[in-house]
């Protein structure tokens, strides 16, 4: 194929054969059928489990008390969906309403501590203690002392998604290359001027990674704070559902609500990787995609 | 474009004095005396190298022209001013990496320092656009710097530099991670912008052969302290082109301005 990478670089003459238009089919065709793969294969994956489960369910008739099958799962889903659905709805309330509270709190803080050493110094141990000091210890406390519930179960959510959006945003705040900083002062930039075209993009790799994470967490922190505030509240969320099945000894509801929890966990996860991309795509490293 | 204005030659003995550095010095936090009483005046349209080993201050006397970091003791004036006090188009400064924005387009990288005055980027369009044509690069300016080559990004970067049209233009070694050939090639567009504008250039660099083949005048520091050790002025060979890297008038510059270099490595180790 020696010969085909000189004729590439010259004007294409010959009209009767085009090895370049040839060569871009090519490529597009590899793309396209990677594309398809990295849908394809997770999802064969995934429904070759399922069946895997269904089968083995089926074959050692194993009771449904004790592990039910998916298609007895799914059923439950359907029959279920009403009261299923409304614990759904406040448990996406709640993780996200928790997630905005952790980025807004966290930029907040992360620009003040980015702006003054002083502050960082003095209020980074607090920011420590509320993420080193396990939520589930905290929240029965937390319980106590708030009487709404939702407000409770926000509380102990946010403690666990503000920590990693703080830190990335200071770190990523104070990440600007230097000889930009001189530049910016060179043209005399109004501290505006550089938060707006400096900072913040420069920041917005460290936000993003720390988005992903905090999404998850998010969740993790308004599922166990159902836990701990058990079935008390009258709103209940897909955990205290979890918990009331697993007292009435409905398995297969248990399992459906764990279901819909990993399922929104994934959406979570998607979505924030989506605007990771739409983001950074352009631009960062992270998100470039390589030639092989 | 009017051919006598572009024409490459030496600043006139009586040109007006642009820069005025009187016992500029500089002492760091640690101690370390980057500069010990520099004294130069530098004339308008004078293309002018700071050379020596690392650590010699050349770096640091840029930067205190530029007003990015704080003189010591002594003064520099710049067109009259204290640095970094003058109007902001009046130095253009590039950097030894190309230090672009990666998330922004060649263009919005260019339009940076006209935006940072607050000019709107559809008035700025002809401007950019400009300079940008100046460094031949007319056609990627929509381009992202991580798909250009370390030659064109050090390009957007002295485009960037000259977008404000500034009087002097400050370079801290700006070639020295490029290949010969891209520097080769820089070397001469720099000459040509130099002339074309009517620019005071302060070019920082390591390499006697850059020195002497850029400047009318090679200012060759010391280090530890970091100071000036001699001024050589090379008023000849313009216009500057190829072929005068091969005759022996540029042979010779080279070899005077290496002595003078050798003598300031005398009393230094030279194992750093």
């Amino acid at each position: 194929m020696s010969t085909s990478t000189t004729d590439l670089t010259a004007p294409v003459a010959d009209a009767f054969e085009d090895p370049a238009a040839e060569m871009n089919a090519a490529v597009e065709r590899a793309a396209r059928r990677e594309r398809r793969m990295r849908v394809l294969m997770p999802v064969a994956a995934l429904l070759s489990a399922l069946a895997l489960w269904e089968f083995l369910v089926w074959y050692n008739e194993v009771p449904h008390y004790l592990i039910p099958a998916p298609s007895l799962i799914a059923q439950t889903l359907v029959t279920d969906f009403g009261t299923l659905m409304t614990s759904m709805w406040f448990t996406v309330k709640l993780t996200l309403v928790s997630l905005l509270l952790a980025i807004v709190g966290g930029v907040a803080l992360g620009m003040l501590f980015a702006l003054s050493r002083t502050v960082e110094v003095s209020l980074f141990p607090f920011a420590v203690i509320l993420q080193v000091t396990p939520v589930i210890a905290i929240a029965p406390l937390i319980l106590i002392y708030v009487h709404d519930t939702f407000s409770a179960l926000l509380i102990c959510a946010w403690i666990v998604a503000f920590f990693p959006i703080l830190s990335n945003t200071a770190i990523g705040l104070r990440s600007a290359d230097h000889n930009l900083r001189d530049l910016f002062t060179l043209y005399r930039a109004t501290p505006w001027q550089r938060l707006r075209y400096l900072l913040v993009p420069s920041a917005l790799p460290y936000f993003m990674a720390a988005l992903k994470i905090a999404g998850g967490l998010a969740l993790i922190g308004a599922v166990v704070a159902e836990f701990v505030a058990g079935t008390a509240g009258q709103n209940t969320g897909l955990a205290s559902r979890i918990l009331e099945s697993s007292f009435r000894q409905e398995i297969p509801r248990m399992f459906a609500a764990l279901f819909l929890v990993s399922l929104l966990g994934v959406v979570i996860f998607l979505a924030t990787s989506f605007l990771s991309k739409a983001v950074l795509g352009h631009w960062h490293e992270s998100e470039i995609k390589r030639e092989a | 474009m009017v051919s006598e204005a572009t024409a490459q030659k030496a600043p006139a003995e009586d040109a007006p004095v642009l820069i005025r550095m009187d016992g500029a010095s500089k002492q760091f936090a640690n101690g370390t005396v980057a500069v010990r009483d520099m004294n130069l005046d530098i004339r308008e349209g004078e293309f002018i190298s700071f050379l020596g080993p690392s650590g010699c201050g050349k770096s640091t006397a840029l930067k205190m022209i530029a007003g990015l970091l704080s003189i010591s003791a002594g003064e520099i004036t710049v067109n009259g001013h204290p640095p970094g006090k003058g109007r902001e188009q009046d130095i253009g400064f590039v950097f030894q990496e190309a230090t672009l924005m990666p998330w922004a387009t060649v263009f919005d990288n260019v339009f940076l320092p006209l935006r940072m005055k607050g000019m709107k980027k559809k008035y700025a369009r002809d401007e950019v656009e400009e300079a940008l044509a100046s460094v031949g690069l007319s056609s990627f300016s929509g381009a992202y710097p991580r798909q250009l080559s370390g030659g064109m990004k050090m390009r957007v970067s002295i485009a960037r530099a000259l977008v404000t049209k500034p009087k002097l233009l400050l370079m801290d070694e700006p070639f020295a991670a490029l290949d010969e050939i891209t520097r080769f090639k820089l070397n001469n567009d720099v000459l040509e912008l130099w002339a074309r504008h009517g620019l005071t250039v302060i070019f920082v660099t390591h390499s006697v052969f850059e020195s002497v083949y850029l400047s009318n005048r090679v200012v060759v520091m010391a280090a530890r302290p970091g100071r000036v050790s001699r001024v050589v002025d090379l008023p000849g060979g313009y216009p500057r082109t190829e072929h005068y890297r091969t005759t022996p008038e540029y042979a010779e510059n080279c070899r005077i301005v290496s002595a003078a270099l050798e003598e300031t490595m005398d009393n230094v180790d030279i194992d750093h």
